[in-house]
């Protein structure tokens, strides 16, 4: 039930505050790829950055390489999510398949992608979502799989809905997939979320819009693909992943791929 | 080497509160069964800025193997018992405590790598744990004040290693030109 005397602060205060910062970052002129670490708006992040300079290091060792994994690892069904609890899940069937790439464009084979994601209600399957819309007891908004030999990944799923959240007085997070992604560096670590084109509520997501480079945002967003629709199925999007480039030598990336080919 | 950059990367995002049961999977944090001969205890607690625990955060180790090896095994997320692969995953705890179960790396690898996501974090932090009394070029060039932050310290089981996101202890973050 919404609260009728809120101790939250209200949208407005947001959308100002959001407003400010990319007008601030128009008129500076540098590009900035990743979200800033330190973005107000989204007030979990007040005690959760770091205030010191980030210390530049080139990576060594360890560093320039990433865990493998395997067949083993994980079983051909998990990329589907509409399988898991032997019944359909409530909601709009969907595929959502794309490339993870290096920052090189070349792909990244074989390797992990882990998703998980709200049901089609908005409800998430976790102890901590107080959320009251519907749990769906053949959805549990998890699921894994290895990229191919073209870096594809792909899953089928159900599109998930928007919901509530505490940041201020009547915030909804936007429909979104978390992603997961390892590249060939430890350096290439990525955690993100998938966005849905069109959606009204990005503009008031503090999260989507820490992001400040309005390029940068979009590159978030997925695209519906009706060549990836399929015929009384499933809807179709696609959505590419590019990671931070291989800080490895040529003939080091060589090596390693002849050892997993 | 500094990678060259010809397409436009995805920006992170938070990991958010619900990674739980996601994320997390039997055995993530015990890289080598408990009792194993050799295995340590490499753990700490996650503070914010204002020194509270962070009980939301998720911590990625990634080390080479006691011979100081980078190891490229699969089985991670189903471990047989047997092989070290070197990857692990830790969630903290409602005290904000993580800890993993694992091997000291050799003595030509002196860190752990160390990856962290939590809710309020909008963009994974990466950082090393270096093995107590560690000299390295990195290391020394370090003022002895942040240099001591990267430092685990040796207790009964093995390593502490805490994590402070902000403040004037913060722990030292690593940028490897991809920022
Ligand atoms: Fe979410």
């Amino acid at each position: 039930m919404a609260d009728t005397v809120s101790r939250l602060e209200p949208q407005a205060h947001i959308d100002a505050e959001m407003r400010a910062i990319s007008e601030s970052y128009a008129a500076g002129g540098a590009v900035e790829a990743q979200p800033r670490r330190d973005y107000a708006p989204y007030r979990s992040s007040l005690l959760r950055h770091p205030t010191k300079d980030l210390q530049q290091v080139d990576p060594e060792g360890i560093e320039l390489w990433a865990p493998v994994f395997g067949a083993r690892d994980v079983g051909e069904l998990e990329s589907d999510l509409t399988i898991q609890r032997g019944g359909e899940p409530v909601g709009e069937r969907m595929v959502v398949t794309g490339r993870v790439l290096d920052g090189e464009g070349r792909p990244v084979r074989h390797q992990l992608v882990e998703i998980w994601q709200a049901n089609a209600g908005g409800r998430y399957i976790h102890q901590r979502d107080q959320h009251p819309a519907a749990l769906d007891p053949h959805f549990t908004g998890m699921g894994r799989c290895l990229t191919d030999a073209d870096g594809t990944y792909r899953f089928t799923t159900i599109k998930p809905g928007p919901y509530p959240w505490k940041n201020h007085h009547n915030a909804w997070r936007p429909a979104h997939i978390h992603f997961s992604l390892f590249g060939t560096d430890f350096t290439q670590r990525l955690v993100t979320q998938m966005y849905f084109p069109g959606d009204p509520l990005l503009d008031r997501d503090p999260i989507f819009q820490s992001v400040v480079d309005p390029r940068a945002r979009e590159r978030l967003v997925a695209t519906y693909d009706h060549d990836v629709t399929q015929h009384e199925w499933a809807t179709g999007y696609r959505w590419d992943i590019v990671l931070t480039g291989s800080h490895r030598t040529p003939l080091e990336q060589d090596a390693a791929e002849e050892e997993h080919a | 080497m500094t990678p060259i950059r010809t397409h436009s990367l995805t920006p992170g995002q938070t990991v958010g509160p619900f990674f739980h049961y996601a994320l997390p999977y039997d055995g993530d944090s015990e890289l080598v069964p408990r009792g194993t001969p050799g295995a340590v205890r490499l753990h700490g607690t996650v503070h914010d800025g204002a020194g509270a625990p962070v009980p939301d955060a998720l911590l990625e180790l990634w080390q080479a193997d006691a011979s100081g090896q980078v190891v490229q095994q699969a089985g991670s997320l189903r471990r047989d018992g047997w092989t070290f692969t070197g990857f692990g995953r830790s969630a903290t705890d409602r005290e904000g405590h993580y800890s993993f179960t694992t091997l000291v790396p050799g003595k030509s690898a002196p860190f752990f790598a160390i990856t962290v996501f939590a809710r309020g974090l909008l963009h994974r932090l990466v950082t090393r744990a270096y093995l107590p009394g560690t000299s390295d070029p990195f290391l020394d060039g370090l003022d002895a004040d942040r240099r001591s932050t990267l430092l685990a310290l040796a207790d009964a089981s093995g390593f502490r290693f805490d994590v402070r996101l902000q403040g004037e202890d913060e722990t030292v973050f690593l940028d490897f030109g991809d920022e």
